[in-house]
């Protein structure tokens, strides 16, 4: 999976080791996903799971503590939208941007709204306005045309009859609309809605599901949208991410994600624990069947769910075709998600240091045994209790060395040692291949390996976790 | 509803008698001891009282009979013409309203000709005419359209860019200082100054643009008002450049194609044949002003279409969707600066050519806050709106010099020109309370589809900085 990311040439947009923190708040934590060109990507999530924090790090209106995101144009432009201000991420990597609460300019009309989404190529037409002024005719003719794009697209929403009328004064569905179609007069080639359904009734939200597919097949735009109207994202989607407390916990086709006893876990908001317990319980029961442990789950929880959210509806989560998930979960064996549930130690990932405080036992922690996909030297604890500060070589983050320390990393001398299958196997559970070897990070353990033979003693002031 | 009607008027009549002898016996009350009685000193420095009772009746029957009027006639009226308002909803604007701006073109082209013509009539010789329309083309026409300018120039930035500017009248400043400057050290002709001054002033908005981008609403108005203080305060403590509260005189007056309007045989008036008057340099400074106003609206109107325009408005309407649609609101923010005070530097240099004078006394901060207070009874925006406002704000206060008559009813101590600023702050409470978004709060939409509808004024913003 790793190793599709980096010569993908089907991904439009790439998230790699995104990290968002806000003070002490980890909004996202080491965020890995890629958008498919021409595909429709839907982000879901819980409350507060750091959705619109993406969005916002990819749209430029934030800048991400840690990460990288790699826009791939059609014609094959690489920008790397972290670096750049967001206007320019609009402007040169074609992202366009709708907002949760919407932000038309209610004081212009439909069409004006239009029109100034069309300002910069409108700008290089009109000379940068000096020869605009003069009334020359370039501009008239790109002014024209300007109106002739903002009616294709106010017909395709259904509003060429109020193109006069302010944009504030749309009922609320048609200024939805026409924020989309605002944000596809700059020419995107990656459209973000951020919950385009909110809000819309079930005609509305259909007539939604038909502008975006329109927009994917015909324009050939591909799409991220972030939504909680499950309706829209099952029927539209070709590609679901899943986030919870910042963290991805699952990623495939809608059919995958709806049937991941983690997503249904974050959605009907139960432990970590009470998931792996279920299993456990199916499994020493004879259910071989995952499905059968998350009904368990489900029934078990939607009592509490009951009481806790009235309006969330989890019948939609809830499994309904056990032989696709076997399929799914088939599939996805290989991803750490499922395996972190399968693993009956329930070490927990990521999401462990993030907002909410999960119960974890400190105990189990040092006790897990190293994780599979771990390097032929692991060990499983570090040597004399210390771990050297693998943070030291260029290219391991803190992320990283937590990660590294998990898989029983611990020393540079174990770097040093990795041979060919240690790096496939290392870079696959850091999710970032090729770089071991780009960074030479095997050279600069070596170094820091012979250094800290020489002095036995090197400043260490973090041991492991 | 019919019984209601009918009952109406007597009620209404009883009412209105009861509250306007109400008010009458309230405005006794309170008048009673400071209107009715004065004391004076007399010829032997005694303390004298002195008796007003016509003053005081005056008092008590404005106070009674307004009270009447308003409660039997105004308030009726105003709530029947509301709800007739209410009722018919789209009504047609009348021809008037309509070719409003024509017919008052027309009038501002003729108006120091017909000025001259009505005062032949009057006085009965050609030379009364001229001489006396001097009061009115200066005093009034030139007056009056110099603030139209200053407020058009300032539209720009706060109507259109929503960019609340309190320091404008440093670039007027600017402006007026280096058509001073360079014309009494170099002798530069004025028509090679006005374009420089107008450069100089936005140069100036650019650099007084640049440190203020971030701020906005109340931030930027504090800085902006510091800005037009600290050029102020330059002006008066730079002696040697400008000779400080002293000002520079003897500026060199425009001239018409390099004849001066001197009395000389080289002259206007000895070229034409004319009898000799000042009032044609009046007469030509008139048609200069009212050329350069003309040509800030023909720029205003041609930007407005331009995509820098509607990117202004769209700024003011919302920043943040400005960006995410790929605008640089930095340069969007620094043109609507620079213009503006472009203008305003056209506008400077005029006023020293006129005056023949500058002091830093003529750029206080109440100028600011008059040209503003024009923009924003005008209705932020609206070309028409604020050429009446301008109009009424210094036509009005110019026009109170000229009531004689109130001496009659308030004595002969009565000056009305200190009541001016008293007076204007009353106009304009009842013009806020009347007309909330000024004399025109609609907006006409800068491209249209089907029709051309203006946006009501409920639909738009004022910017948030």
């Amino acid at each position: 999976m790793v190793s599709e990311v980096q010569n993908n040439p089907t991904a439009i947009l790439r998230v790699e080791r995104l990290s968002m923190k806000f003070g002490g708040l980890i909004a996202i934590n080491d965020l890995n996903f890629e958008a498919r060109r021409g595909a429709i990507t839907a982000l879901i999530g819980p409350n507060g799971a750091g959705k619109t924090t993406v969005f916002n790090c990819i749209t430029g209106f934030y800048k991400p503590t840690e990460g990288m995101l790699t826009m791939t144009r059609q014609n094959g432009e690489e920008y790397l939208l972290e670096r750049m201000a967001d206007f320019v991420i609009t402007k040169k990597a074609k992202v366009a941007r709708t907002f949760q609460n919407i932000r038309l300019f209610s004081g212009l009309t439909v069409l004006e709204n239009l029109l100034v989404a069309q300002h910069n190529p409108l700008m290089l037409s009109s000379g940068f306005t000096i020869l605009g002024l003069l009334g020359l005719p370039t501009y008239k003719k790109a002014a024209s045309d300007a109106i002739e794009k903002a009616r294709f697209w106010l017909d395709k929403i259904n509003l060429v009859e109020r193109a006069d009328d302010p944009a504030g004064d749309l009922p609320y569905g048609a200024q939805r609309r026409l924020e989309i179609a605002r944000a596809m007069c700059t020419d995107p080639e990656l459209l973000c809605l951020d919950e385009p359904a909110a809000g819309l009734n079930a005609r509305e939200s259909a007539e939604l599901n038909k502008l975006l597919l329109d927009i994917r097949d015909e324009t050939g735009t591909s799409i991220l949208l972030i939504e909680h109207d499950m309706s829209v994202v099952m029927e539209i989607s070709d590609h679901v991410v899943v986030l919870e407390y910042g963290t991805k916990i699952s990623d495939g086709t809608p059919e995958t994600v709806k049937n991941d006893p983690k997503v249904i876990a974050a959605y009907l908001g139960v432990e970590d624990e009470e998931v792996v317990e279920l299993i456990e319980q199916a499994e020493a029961a004879g259910v071989d069947d995952i499905t059968a442990a998350v009904d368990l789950l489900s029934t078990e929880a939607l009592h509490e769910i009951e009481e806790a959210h009235p309006d969330m509806a989890p019948a939609t989560l809830i499994p309904s075709a056990p032989a696709k998930v076997r399929r799914a979960r088939a599939t996805a064996a290989k991803k750490p998600v499922v395996k972190s549930v399968t693993d009956k130690t329930a070490a927990k990932p990521a999401a462990a240091s993030t907002v909410k405080s999960k119960p974890i036992n400190p105990a189990a922690k040092s006790l897990v045994a190293i994780k599979p996909g771990a390097t032929a030297n692991a060990l499983a604890e570090p040597r004399g209790g210390k771990a050297d500060k693998l943070i030291i070589i260029k290219g391991i983050g803190p992320v990283n060395e937590r990660k590294l320390n998990e898989h029983g990393i611990f020393h540079f001398d174990q770097i040093a040692a990795w041979k060919k299958a240690d790096i496939i196997a290392a870079e696959a559970y850091l999710a970032f291949d090729g770089r071991i070897a780009r960074e030479d990070w095997i050279g600069q353990a070596k170094k820091l390996a012979k250094q800290s033979q020489v002095t036995p003693a090197p400043k260490k002031t973090r041991g492991a976790k | 509803m019919a019984d209601v009607q009918k009952i109406e008027p007597d009620s209404v009549f009883a009412k209105a008698v009861k509250e306007g002898l109400l008010a009458g016996a309230l405005a006794f009350g309170l008048f009673f001891l400071i209107v009715g009685f004065r004391t004076d000193q007399n010829i032997r420095n005694e303390l004298v009282l002195n008796q007003r009772w016509g003053l005081l009746a005056i008092f008590v029957l404005v106070a009674g009979i307004g009270r009447f009027l308003l409660t039997a006639y105004i308030t009726p009226w105003s709530e029947a013409r509301s709800k007739n308002k209410r009722a018919a909803v789209e009504k047609e604007q009348s021809a008037f309203r309509k070719s409003f701006p024509k017919i008052g073109l027309g009038l501002l082209l003729i108006y120091p000709f017909l000025v001259i013509l009505i005062l032949w009539a009057y006085n009965g010789s050609i030379m009364g005419g001229l001489q006396g329309s001097l009061k009115y083309v200066d005093n009034f026409g030139i007056q009056i359209l110099i603030y139209v300018m200053l407020a058009w120039g300032l539209n720009i930035v706060v109507g259109l860019a929503g960019l609340l500017d309190l320091g404008y009248v440093a670039f007027y400043a600017v402006g007026a200082y280096s058509y001073a400057l360079l014309s009494t050290h170099f002798g530069l002709s004025f028509w090679l100054l006005l374009p420089m001054a107008g450069i100089f002033a936005a140069l100036w908005g650019i650099m007084l643009g640049f440190p203020v981008l971030r701020l906005r609403g109340d931030y930027l108005a504090i800085v902006t008002l510091a800005f037009g203080e600290i050029i102020r305060l330059v002006l008066i403590n730079w002696t040697v450049v400008t000779k400080g509260t002293f000002g520079i005189s003897g500026i060199a007056k425009a001239t018409l194609f390099g004849i001066p309007f001197t009395p000389g045989p080289t002259g206007f008036a000895a070229l034409l044949g004319l009898p000799n008057s000042g009032v044609y340099y009046k007469i030509f400074l008139y048609y200069l002003i009212l050329l350069l106003a003309l040509l800030t609206a023909w720029v205003t109107i041609r930007l407005r279409r331009m995509p820098i325009g509607r990117a202004w408005e769209a700024l003011r309407e919302d920043e943040i969707a400005c960006r995410s649609l790929g605008i640089n609101t930095t340069t969007t923010k620094l043109t609507a600066f620079a213009t503006g005070a472009m203008f305003g530097g056209f506008a400077g240099s005029f006023f020293a050519a006129r005056q023949g004078f500058v002091s830093p006394e003529s750029f206080v901060f109440l100028e600011s806050a008059i040209i503003l207070a024009i923009v924003v009874l005008g209705g932020m925006g609206s070309l028409v709106g604020i050429a009446i406002a301008a109009a009424v704000m210094i036509g009005g206060t110019e026009l109170l010099r000229e009531l004689e008559f109130l001496k009659r009813i308030f004595g002969p101590d009565f000056t009305p020109e200190l009541y001016r600023m008293l007076l204007f702050g009353l106009a304009m409470i009842v013009v806020m309370v009347w007309k909330p978004r000024g004399f025109v709060g609609n907006r006409e939409p800068s491209a249209f589809l089907h029709k051309r509808k203006m946006v009501s004024s409920e639909f738009t913003k004022e910017g948030h900085g």
